[in-house]
């Protein structure tokens, strides 16, 4: 018999080992975990500013969430005392990829709940899929209002204000900080984000100041990187103010290619998802500059508790200030934990999602209510400031929040109707 | 008026950046006939090296205008490296297949590459701004240009030259059109044709990280950045007839005036500006503008 060689020993003896480790007595549970699918991009463009400080934020609080270290109200260790077990799953990939590792998370991994989706898209695809398969599912960070707005769900909810808040309370900043503004322009990426976020500013401006004028609106694509043409357009343009609703290593490109043309000494640029870009760009954010958080995160965050304790976390642990996408996903963290508990015992999603319905709850962004969209969607207040560079550092200065009425259509309101009545508070 | 001078102005800047990428990738599909799918990454690929090294130049508190000198040696470094590793490593197993396979193995090392790009640098963007700038700005009425843009204008218009003088003027180049008329007789008249094919693939993918590197202080050095490129480069290069260099230019300068003439004039149309042209030139001349004809094999 042929002797065997040295690495088929090695092979064996990895495995007979592997199969002894499997055979090892598993310590009894005292609770069954409850386990999370969260999704977010954890490659592409967005996974840098969104989905991985997102991912960051959700290990900050699960794990200590599971080790029963966050201040009140949720000291109570995981979700009611059973420990949290999270599933990652990458949003790259398109809305069709998304539906089939949704239904996998589903049905195989057998998730108890599903947390996920920055890509607009990708909630319009999973909604009705979540309702199919009755599973809890909250979206964190998308900005679409078309979801409550166009249909009404049972076990889909959004723990974060959707991108009608973002622009209104921009038009509002806007015609308040700068009384003497007679020209706009525009420059969103060409796909639902920046078209709806775009119309709802020009919307809300037409309400605002009826005498100011478009001068440009441009709707490059999305990813495009070169944008000569585009600053030479919006320098030809002598805009007061120029929207944007940029995002990535867009909104990058846009500020290093704008600024050394002096495109912002002529214009104000206005950035609705500014903050993202702020932690790493910092001092190249031209001074003045209107930035916002899509709520009162990040930098604009208040100083609370829960903030507090948040923000030192996740900066002992990535050595980098969260950004909103980060606070959005604690807030849907957060928001599940207390319809669970609300909820009672068992934790089916028909519970926890009955219990999450109009629920109030504390954050570190401070009170998220679950007011319009019957219940499903959150409303939040939502803050603008100006970039000012001090010492090489990066501050913001007229730093203003609105209240979250103020700012979101009332409950069974369309947004771009509620813009076009001129804000009315009941229609 | 000033619009007029604008669009040609930005058409042109455009058009040059997009020639860098349309150059690398034609002259390997007209040598090698393979449509090399891994273009954009190797572009991404420049465009890291080039933060990388021109960001440990400036850190280093070196002269900044050393760190032109650091996007140049970032882009051959990786054009030197990484086109024979990948030409003799992988390619050349699959020489002689159909160009359907070519395009499988090119897009599967495409995918490979961007997660190498993610291992090595993560999903965090990079930044080195200060090339750009630094060369101050050239005014035309109310708008404001960098010089650097100019210095891309130049790097394109010196490629360009510099192709057609290799190819024509020269004794390799002659031997570089022989191989692309006929592979077989070329080698059977003493062509060492694995050599030509070496140095053709090194040339494009030093042409591809040359367009990143000049791109790199310019944008935010994201993942996903080599994607977008890679389809206007098709773009050019079949409206100019894939593997023509003349043609590589003149897509280039179309696709660059139509997409500039849309921004100012008609940007809600401007996502659809440069397709709409490519339709427009396949409609009267299905091979593109450029295409030579090919000698009969009997």
């Amino acid at each position: 018999m042929r002797p065997l060689s040295a690495a088929s020993v090695t092979l064996v003896a990895l495995l007979t080992s592997f199969m002894l480790l499997a055979q090892a007595p598993t310590p009894a549970l005292e609770a069954k975990p409850f386990r999370i699918g969260i999704v977010t991009f954890l490659s592409g463009g967005a996974a840098g500013p969104f989905g991985v400080p997102a991912r960051n934020g959700a290990e900050t609080l699960v794990e200590a969430l599971n080790a029963g270290k966050v201040p009140a109200p949720y000291a109570t260790k995981g979700l009611g005392g059973r420990p949290i077990e999270v599933v990652y799953v990458d949003e790259a990939g398109g809305t069709t990829k998304q539906v089939l590792e949704y239904r996998d998370l589903v049905q195989r991994q057998s998730v108890d709940a599903v947390i996920g989706y920055i890509s607009s898209g990708d909630c319009l695809a999973i909604a009705p899929v979540a309702e199919e398969l009755k599973k809890l599912t909250i979206f964190f960070d998308c900005g679409t209002p078309r979801i409550f707005e166009d249909a009404s769900y049972k076990y889909v909810f959004r723990t974060a204000g959707h991108a009608a808040m973002d622009n209104v309370a921009a038009a509002l900043y806007a015609t308040e900080k700068l009384p003497k503004l007679k020209k706009i322009a525009g420059i969103n990426q060409n796909y639902a984000w920046g078209q709806d976020s775009w119309a709802d500013f020009e919307a809300s401006m037409k309400v605002l100041k009826p005498d100011a004028t478009i001068t440009t609106s441009q709707m490059p694509k999305l990813l495009s990187g070169q944008y000569g043409a585009e600053i030479s357009a919006l320098l030809g343009a002598g805009a007061d103010v120029i929207h944007s609703s940029f995002w990535g290593g867009d909104l990058d490109a846009l500020i290093l290619q704008g600024g050394p043309r002096g495109l912002f000494k002529k214009s104000v640029a206005l950035l609705t998802a500014g903050e993202t870009a702020t932690h790493k760009l910092g001092s190249h954010i031209p001074d003045g500059t209107i930035i916002g958080a899509r709520g009162p995160h990040g930098t604009y965050a208040p100083d609370n508790e829960l903030n507090k304790w948040f923000r030192g976390a996740y900066e002992d642990r990535y050595s980098l200030s969260p950004n909103y996408p980060a606070y959005h996903m604690v807030q849907a963290i957060l928001g599940l934990k207390s319809a669970y508990e609300k909820a009672g015992k068992d934790g089916a999603s028909e519970q926890v999602a009955a219990a999450l319905e109009r629920l109030e709850f504390d954050t570190p962004s401070g009170k998220i209510r679950m007011a319009i969209g019957k219940g499903h969607q959150a409303i939040e207040p939502t803050v603008y400031g100006r970039a000012r560079t001090v010492n090489g550092k990066l501050t913001f200065t007229d730093v203003k929040q609105y209240p979250a009425e103020k700012v979101n259509p009332p409950d069974g309101v369309k947004s771009a109707d509620w813009i076009k009545s001129g804000f009315k508070a009941s229609m | 008026m000033e619009t007029v001078v604008a669009v040609l102005v930005d058409g042109v800047i455009y058009a040059s950046w997009l020639f860098i990428m349309a150059a690398g990738l034609t002259i390997i599909y007209g040598v090698m006939r393979i449509l090399n799918m891994a273009h954009g990454s190797l572009y991404a690929l420049g465009a890291y090296a080039a933060a990388t090294f021109a960001g440990a130049w400036l850190n280093g508190g070196h002269a900044p205008l050393g760190s032109y000198l650091m996007l140049g040696l970032a882009a051959l470094a990786v054009g030197l490296v990484l086109g024979p590793v990948i030409e003799r490593g992988l390619l050349r197993f699959t020489y002689g297949r159909d160009e359907i396979v070519l395009v499988l193995v090119t897009y599967a090392l495409f995918l490979i590459l961007e997660d190498l790009v993610k291992l090595v640098w993560g999903v965090e963007s990079y930044f080195i701004t200060e090339p750009y700038g630094l060369l101050g700005n050239v005014e035309f009425g109310t708008l404001s240009y960098p010089v650097y843009s100019a210095v891309v204008v130049l790097a394109a218009v010196a490629i360009g030259l510099g192709l057609r003088w290799g190819i024509y003027r020269t004794r390799y180049g002659k031997l570089l059109i022989a191989v692309i008329h006929d592979r077989e007789m070329s080698a059977a008249l003493g062509i060492d044709v694995r050599r030509v094919y070496l140095v053709t693939f090194t040339l494009g993918t030093t042409l591809a990280a040359i367009g990143g590197a000049i791109t790199a202080p310019t944008v935010s050095v994201v993942p996903g950045m080599g994607v977008e490129v890679i389809v206007l480069a098709f773009a050019v290069i079949v409206i100019g007839g894939l593997g023509s260099m003349p043609g590589a230019a003149l897509g280039a300068i179309i696709v660059g005036l139509v997409r500039s003439a849309a921004v100012h004039w008609a940007p809600q149309v401007e996502l659809f500006s440069i397709y709409a042209a490519m339709a427009f030139v396949l409609a009267f001349r299905p091979r593109g503008l450029f295409v030579a004809p090919e000698a009969r094999k009997i």
